[in-house]
């Protein structure tokens, strides 16, 4: 009986732990209180602060830019990789997918760092271009859309491909309307994943940003470092603005999963 | 040009796989006529569906040329040739539903769209499944996947269909039935036809000709009666129908000696010729004892339905014999097989083959001798299991009373010795040949068996030896009883 009250037990610590940080930044975030600690009575001035702050919906919207921007271009570089890899002969195939274990486990600074290294100081690319940032989260981002696709296309009967160039199609009509559809759902959720570590990313972005712009992490960093309060607890209410985001997304998810196991019935999509 | 009746022609085709240097394909000769229908035969691995990537394009020759009406396709990638595959696993487009995969090929030729509409309609009612066409390609069954493949590759009007194993998987009944179909569509359509398959009995229904292939190389070209009547060496006899094949010598004109008798044939080499006799089961006639060419005994009877197929042994031989009167396990038997049933054929590579036994220790036995090796070494992926059995690379359990292992060994591998009885086995040495830089002799052993074996230095007629035979040497195939 003890051990059964014991589990229990445990289990809530981990969940409270996992949670009560951002449940209790959910609840500042609904009042007029400048610090943590005391709370003086529910208000809405945070989201209206950060709804009509310029300086926060610009850096907002230039993150959610970036994010997708980059992510459209690794994703699009990440799939040609895959197939690339996946038609080659084994032994290029084994080192391109080792080459892009690399920069996945590497760390972002030295990812970022070495960007900004490359591009700025020895190309001379100007910081103020975006283009050192752009490619800074596309090299983050590309590998994983790589590791995304790869199984979806070792799924894929790999004789569709000579099939449609035995019906006539040329390699790239082949390419794109028969190998393309199968492995879509590997490019769907290879671009999800590129967005959120976009959005996610600070290193990369700190070493590449041009000055005057920011995303969220660098903005939310060298924010708490500062002073203005009314800045300071509108981003309260974006941390709790995005986990709400994200809450919705898994769960959206979750209950199109369970949709299809149910309706489908063990057949495949 | 070549003939005008000649559609494709293949000359000297050679495939070397650069990955790993492999020679799937070697010097690979063919003439198709338009309308024929062509099968190519062999077990896995010997080059077919190699060949037949490179007649569709996908792999290329790295030697010799293929001619399509006169003209080299070898520079044409898949999408400009005239050819279409139905494939093995059928490589449908699974998002795709029945009418888009038929259309596929027609679109990319920009058919306009009622003659796709027409087309598609009546492609599917060609291989009957009207209607089919809104049906998404999951909800289909394996045979009516099938026949989508074929519709699909029909559709384009190839001048050549190309067909890889289709009814591979398929059951046995749909194999049939799809048998006499795709025979009855190769009529109707007149296209010519090039099937690639494992299964004999398949070839030899559906084929106007068979090119039989083995590790590469073609073994045999012809009918399919010419193939099973005259196969032209003992690879081809043993993969096309059951045989009885045996090594041996011409003893004199018309007279050839193997199986532990003399017999009468009709096919003339010189005396001393070592030869391959194969012999098919039907072929062999049960007699009282004593007025055939070889006694032996019954070692086993098995009812099979429209025959029954006894086993015979005579001496260290065996016989397999289809007939439609029974025998008894036990029973002394004379054997006689009509001249005409007997096939001599020139040993060609002068392989010697024997059969070893498997013991209860799954060791391999000859002539009471125990061989230096086992099963586990010479058979890849075979184990022991923790109960002791023995399984092959494929999982199944090796019965040592179910199995036999077939050996060869070269000439130029086994030793002649003096010393007889460190030899695995003992005989006569019945004929020298004086072959330029060494002698190729013939032992006829006590077992009633003739080896081939090459010595540098003479030896004289009618010597008794020991052959000795490193077991390194040699090569194992596993045969199921």
């Amino acid at each position: 009986m003890v051990w059964k009250y014991f589990r229990r037990a445990f289990l809530i610590a981990v969940l409270a732990f996992l949670y009560l940080p951002i449940l209790v930044l959910a609840v500042y975030s609904f009042t007029s209180s400048t610090n943590i600690g005391a709370i003086r009575g529910f208000s809405l001035h945070n989201y209206v602060t950060l709804f009509t702050t310029p300086e926060l919906t610009g850096m907002i919207a230039g993150t959610i830019a970036l994010a997708l921007g980059a992510a459209a271009i690794a994703t699009v570089l990440g799939t040609i990789g895959a197939i690339g890899a996946f038609y080659s002969r084994k032994r290029a195939s084994d080192f391109i997918s080792t080459l892009n274990q690399i920069p996945v486990i590497n760390a972002d600074v030295v990812t970022g760092f070495s960007i900004c290294v490359l591009l700025v100081v020895v190309l001379h690319v100007s910081k103020d271009s975006y283009i050192p940032l752009v490619a800074g989260h596309v090299t983050l981002c590309a590998p994983f859309v790589f590791l995304s696709v790869m199984p979806r296309i070792r799924q894929m009967d790999s004789s569709i491909y000579e099939a449609a160039l035995d019906l006539g199609a040329t390699p790239f009509t082949a390419l794109m309307e028969v190998v393309i559809p199968q492995i879509i759902p590997g490019i769907v959720s290879g671009f999800a994943l590129a967005v959120t570590l976009s959005l996610d990313d600070y290193f990369i972005a700190m070493y590449t940003k041009p000055a005057t712009f920011d995303t969220i992490s660098t903005y939310v960093v060298n924010a708490t470092k500062g002073a203005q309060t009314t800045i300071k607890t509108a981003l309260w209410a974006l941390s709790t603005v995005i986990f709400f985001i994200v809450v919705l997304i898994v769960v959206a998810s979750n209950i199109r999963a369970m949709r299809r196991g149910d309706g489908e019935g063990g057949r495949r999509a | 040009m070549g003939n005008t009746d000649t559609i494709i022609e293949l000359r000297g085709i050679t495939k070397v796989f650069e990955d790993d240097g492999f020679k799937a394909v070697d010097d690979f000769n063919l003439e198709v006529k338009r309308g024929e229908f062509v099968t190519f035969l062999g077990p896995s691995g010997c080059g077919k569906t190699t060949t037949l990537r490179m007649i569709a394009g996908f792999d290329m020759p790295t030697e010799g040329d293929i001619l399509l009406n006169g003209k080299s396709i070898v520079g044409l990638p898949p999408y400009e040739r005239p050819i279409n595959t139905v494939f093995q696993r059928y490589a449908l487009f699974p998002h795709m539903n029945v009418y888009e995969n038929i259309a596929f090929g027609l679109r990319q030729k920009k058919t306009p769209k009622d003659l796709i509409d027409k087309k598609v309609r009546r492609v599917l009612d060609l291989v009957d499944l009207e209607g089919f066409e809104k049906r998404k390609i999951q909800t289909l069954s394996g045979g009516q996947q099938q026949r989508i493949a074929i519709a699909r590759a029909l559709v384009n009007e190839p001048e050549i269909l190309l067909l890889d194993e289709p009814l591979g998987a398929l059951d046995l009944k749909m194999r049939k039935e799809m048998q006499l179909e795709l025979k009855a569509m190769h009529d109707k359509l007149g296209i010519t036809f090039i099937y690639v398959t494992h299964d004999q009995e398949e070839a030899l229904t559906m084929s106007d000709k068979i090119v039989v292939m083995s590790e590469g190389r073609t073994q045999q070209i012809g009918t399919p009666e010419d193939i099973y009547n005259e196969p032209k060496n003992a690879f081809v006899a043993d993969f096309i129908g059951e045989s009885n094949i045996f090594n041996g010598m011409m003893t004199r004109h018309l007279r050839a000696r193997f199986c532990g008798g003399e017999w009468t044939c009709v096919d003339d080499y010189e005396e001393g010729t070592h030869i391959t006799a194969v012999v098919r089961p039907e072929d062999v006639e049960i007699v009282p004892p004593g007025t055939g060419t070889i006694n032996g005994v019954v070692d086993s009877v098995i009812f099979k339905g429209i025959h029954y197929e006894i086993t015979v042994l005579s001496g260290r031989n065996e016989i397999v014999i289809q007939t439609v009167h029974s025998a008894k396990a036990g029973d002394r038997v004379g054997l006689r097989v009509d001249p005409e049933n007997i096939h001599i054929m020139l040993a060609e590579d002068h392989t010697n083959l024997f059969y070893a036994d498997l013991n209860r220790d799954f060791r391999l036995e000859y002539n009471g001798h125990e061989l230096d090796t086992s099963v586990t070494r010479i058979f890849p992926g075979s184990r022991r299991q923790e109960d002791g059995s023995v399984v092959d690379g494929n999982g199944e359990i090796l019965d040592p009373a179910r199995v036999r292992i077939l050996v060869a060994i070269q000439p130029g591998d086994i030793q002649m010795t003096d010393d007889q009885e460190t030899g695995l086995v003992q005989g006569t040495i019945s004929n020298l040949i004086y072959k330029g830089d060494h002698y190729s002799y013939i032992i006829h052993t006590d077992l009633e068996q003739d080896f081939v074996v090459d010595d540098e230095y003479l030896w004289n007629m009618d010597d008794r030896v020991g052959l000795l035979m490193p077991v390194e040497k040699m090569k194992f195939t596993l045969k199921r009883k």
